[in-house]
């Protein structure tokens, strides 16, 4: 309650036309990685286009429509940083996989 | 836009995170919660994208092409993955219209919001039914969790693991977002003057589409 007369409620009001520009963006850029499978890029070339399109719309998402760029510094890096732990893991199993490949595919 | 409150940078962090008080300076419980939820969520998911990392590169089978897999003929024409590319741009458009609601909401515009709001959730109710037509293709034609047609048996298990608790987390926003629009609508929270729960709500949303954008890359286009 004591929020509603306060910064708050003017805080997240940004112009409608940010909205719009990130909406648009957003379209462009899943055209865009649609495009990459629907004329067959392969290889390093077609996963790193995946990646930087995925990267640049996480991006957007996060910043402009969830206002985390508008947010308090704390807030951000309690959101942000924890889930670079999951590469930890995305490490580990990456090591695991290969080997379980490699146990697999000599017949042992 | 940066708030005019001492301490900006890291002492700032330093500030919110030792003072006595509650942390998170100005942000109301509500959506510092929902953030905590949500980060929750992102290593539920991150599990998952992971495991689906793992046994997709540990198996000796060809993996199915998503490429083919998921195509349609469209009046004669064989799109590939056509109905992953209209899903993702339903979810997409969703998240404008909440966006743009949240916008409404802090301008004390019950109308606009409440409408924006209920478009946001048909859209995520057409990604629902978009989803079930996908699931029926895939199972009448043989897609099992357990094995496939296609190549490797790991796919049938992922997909139907990754996209169904996909699916639960946008019926469950369609169910919550009908509900505020539908208070929205009737005024509950013009009378309690407040209306932090549309921002909180888009929040979830967001991060519903969010989680797409990974699912999208990681399994339909890799």
């Amino acid at each position: 309650m004591e929020q509603a007369a306060g910064q708050r409620v003017e805080g997240q009001t940004h112009p409608i036309g940010v909205y719009l520009k990130v909406w648009g963006l957003l379209f462009v850029l899943s055209t865009l990685s649609y495009l990459v499978d629907y004329f067959h890029f392969h290889g390093y070339l077609r996963w790193s286009l995946i990646i930087v399109f995925m990267m640049l719309k996480a991006g957007l998402i996060v910043s402009v429509f969830m206002h985390l760029q508008w947010e308090r510094l704390v807030l951000r890096y309690v959101v942000l940083l924890p889930p670079l732990l999951l590469l930890v893991l995305v490490a580990l199993m990456v090591f695991e996989s290969d080997y379980v490949l490699l146990t697999r595919s000599t017949g042992g | 836009m940066a708030h005019q409150v001492e301490g900006e940078g890291w002492q700032g962090i330093v500030g919110d995170l030792s003072a006595d008080r509650k942390a998170f300076r100005n942000v109301p419980w509500g959506k510092a919660m929902m953030w905590l939820f949500l980060l929750s969520d992102t290593f539920v998911f991150g599990c998952f994208l992971t495991s689906y990392m793992s046994v997709r590169m540990s198996t000796t089978v060809a993996w199915p092409n998503p490429s083919e897999v998921f195509a349609l003929t469209i009046g004669g024409a064989h799109i590939p993955l056509i109905l992953i590319a209209i899903m993702t741009f339903v979810l997409i458009s969703s998240s404008g219209t909440m966006a743009m609601a949240v916008n409404f909401a802090y301008r004390r515009d019950r109308a606009r919001t409440a409408a924006l709001m209920l478009a946001t959730a048909v859209l995520g109710a057409t990604f629902v039914g978009m989803q079930a037509f996908e699931w029926t293709k895939l199972i009448s034609e043989g897609v099992r969790p357990w094995a496939n047609p296609f190549g490797a048996a790991q796919f049938g298990s992922t997909f139907f693991m990754i996209t169904g608790f996909h699916g639960l987390h946008v019926s469950a926003g369609v169910i919550y977002l009908s509900i505020v629009a539908f208070k929205v609508s009737r005024g509950v929270y013009e009378r309690k003057g407040n209306y932090q729960i549309v921002e909180i709500a888009g929040l979830y949303w967001h991060f519903v589409d969010l989680v797409w954008v990974f699912i999208f890359a990681f399994f339909y286009l890799w």
